[in-house]
């Protein structure tokens, strides 16, 4: 019995709602377990302050909005000053590198035990061949770090969610970031709390 | 044109919207006309590419009046008929829905509601249309309104809501929210010939014994199609047996009695609900749509505080499930009542409740759910008084 609480946030464009439904995804159609996904964003369709938030457990999910974050993925800098502090004692922070700054001027941003790992996704993106995958390379290095879905789970989803000519780029996205993940060299067995 | 399969058998991750299109199909829709509005659009957007497929029929109309307008008549055409919209559009098709009352018209309207009033909230959640539901279009006259908590219930209640309106020829609706709509879940499609479909009672008789209005005993005359050889006649004035319009107080007393007691008499066969923690409970949360999700959460903290908490969610909401609110209001001491709006289910409550036990709002104007602390504060406090 195990029960994930994600968020990921970012900026309109990111891939943050298609992150969101591919993890939800792989784990209700392909780990047959209950997935729910809620997403907000504005207004404009790029740009704006977006986040989606996914909770995966074994029993029926009725309250469908993330409180207390098992992990935060946080694209944008926006999203960490507005979620970090949220993440649970013993979960992952995982930020693109890139485009967060840790050095806030503030210490009481990330509560103590939670391990942060940062990841330059959208330049890793870039030296694939689109910075589109930015999100799928971070999917990679989350599903390498927690136990939240399968691998193979999030593989079927990403084959069975995008167009024809994607599919390549996102699974080779996908791979490259779950290999960073493993050189971090631990994974989160089961729930964090 | 390629060709899919009607009903799509199998595990997915749908969201609301896309669900409630899929329960449809699978129901035997076959025409859709609406005009797209947020939060209900990925409805119209599924049905535009699927219906195509499977040799239905979508339009994009110029506005919700037509709409319903083109729902009423593809029915009258002997097709099962849908549109979706949300409160704004729901407000323009308040005309066409007594039309579709009086002419007794099987079809079914969704409205994602959105925070309102007027064009309000476009992206937002709003519970504020359940009173329109009910009595939104002029004159008496009874209805059938479903309210889904789940994607899953998307599918699941779209199909009910397309059987219950041939079941007692009436447009049925389909009261979801833009959380509901929106929220993306696991969706189990069952086989084909899994799902009960209902279909309209058809006049099978010679031609010239044909009362369009002559009901059987359970108050639901037999239809037929435009086209089929029989002598059809539709209109919104107060009609008899034949169709013909009259001025009769008799035969408005007749008519307007009998759609009323169609779904009256019918209430136990139509009302849904589910209850949890009920038996025992000194205190009930009462709620439907997304609102009924985050009270579940609210009596799950407040039952590990020590609290004898029940909850009872809506499906059905009208007909109001009058009998199980007052017969409860007998042994508990109070209702708690959360809703995205300032006050409307709320007053059903506390009419069957009758005094016997105390029902307490918690209301919001919508743009956000409640939280579920929120409620469990009220909670507390009925237990402090």
């Amino acid at each position: 019995m195990s029960r994930w609480e994600v968020k990921i946030a970012g900026f309109g464009g990111q891939g943050i709602i298609l992150a969101g439904y591919l993890l939800g995804k792989a784990a209700a159609v392909y780990d047959r377990r209950h997935a729910t996904m809620v997403q907000s964003y504005g207004p404009e369709a790029r740009g704006s302050a977006c986040a989606s938030q996914v909770i995966i457990a074994d029993e029926p999910i009725y309250y469908p909005y993330v409180t207390e974050p098992d992990v935060l993925i946080a694209m944008s800098q926006e999203a960490y000053m507005k979620f970090a502090a949220e993440v649970k004692p013993g979960g992952l922070l995982l930020i693109e590198r890139d485009l967060v700054a840790l050095d806030t001027g503030r210490s009481d941003f990330v509560r103590s035990g939670v391990r942060l790992h940062a990841l330059s996704a959208t330049k890793i993106a870039e030296e694939l061949g689109h910075r589109i995958v930015a999100n799928i390379v971070m999917l990679g290095f989350l599903c390498a770090l927690a136990p939240i879905v399968s691998p193979s789970g999030m593989k079927e989803a990403l084959r069975s969610s995008l167009p024809k000519s994607a599919i390549e780029l996102n699974l080779l996205a996908f791979e490259t970031g779950y290999e960073r993940g493993l050189q971090v060299g631990y994974n989160l067995a089961g729930n964090p709390s | 044109m390629k060709r899919g399969p009607a009903v799509l058998t199998g595990v997915h991750f749908f969201n609301g919207d896309v669900a409630c299109a899929e329960g449809a199909l699978a129901a035997g829709c076959r025409f859709f006309a609406g005009y797209p509005i947020t939060p209900a659009t990925e409805i119209a957007e599924r049905m535009a590419e699927r219906l195509p497929e499977i040799g239905g029929t979508f339009i994009q109309m110029e506005d919700e009046i037509a709409s319903l307008s083109a729902v009423l008549g593809a029915s009258w055409a002997g097709v099962k008929a849908m549109t979706a919209t949300s409160g704004p559009g729901f407000s323009l098709m308040m005309e066409n829905l007594g039309f579709g009352y009086m002419t007794e018209t099987p079809c079914v309207i969704v409205n994602v509601q959105r925070g309102g009033p007027s064009t309000g909230l476009p992206t937002l959640v709003g519970q504020g249309d359940m009173m329109q539901a009910r009595w939104g279009s002029h004159g008496d006259y009874e209805t059938i309104v479903l309210a889904p908590s789940s994607a899953q219930e998307m599918f699941d209640l779209t199909i009910a809501a397309f059987n219950l309106s041939e079941k007692y020829r009436l447009p049925v609706l389909l009261l979801s929210d833009a959380v509901i709509g929106h929220i993306t879940e696991r969706v189990v499609i069952p086989a084909e010939e899994e799902i009960p479909i209902v279909n309209r009672k058809k006049f099978a008789g010679p031609r010239e014994a044909y009362l369009p209005y002559l009901p059987d005993e359970d108050l639901v005359p037999p239809m037929v199609a435009a086209g089929e050889g029989y002598r059809v006649y539709i209109t919104g004035l107060t009609h008899d047996e034949r169709g013909y319009p009259s001025t009769s107080p008799e035969v408005q007393e007749r008519l307007v009695r009998r759609l009323v007691e169609k779904i009256r008499r019918n209430a136990r066969d139509i009302i849904r609900m589910e209850e949890r923690g009920v038996e025992d409970a000194e205190v009930v949360l009462v709620a439907y749509g997304i609102s009924a999700r985050v009270a579940y959460r609210a009596m799950e903290l407040a039952r590990a505080a020590g609290r004898r908490v029940g909850w009872l969610r809506l499906i059905t909401v009208w007909p109001f499930p009058e009998e199980r609110i007052r017969d409860l209001a007998t042994r508990v001491r109070a209702f708690i009542v959360p809703e995205l709006n300032l006050g409307q289910i709320v007053r059903e409550v506390e009419r069957c409740a009758a005094g016997r036990a105390r029902t307490i709002p918690v209301l919001r104007p919508g743009g956000a759910v409640h939280d579920p602390r929120e409620i469990l504060a009220i909670i507390e406090e009925t237990f402090h008084d």
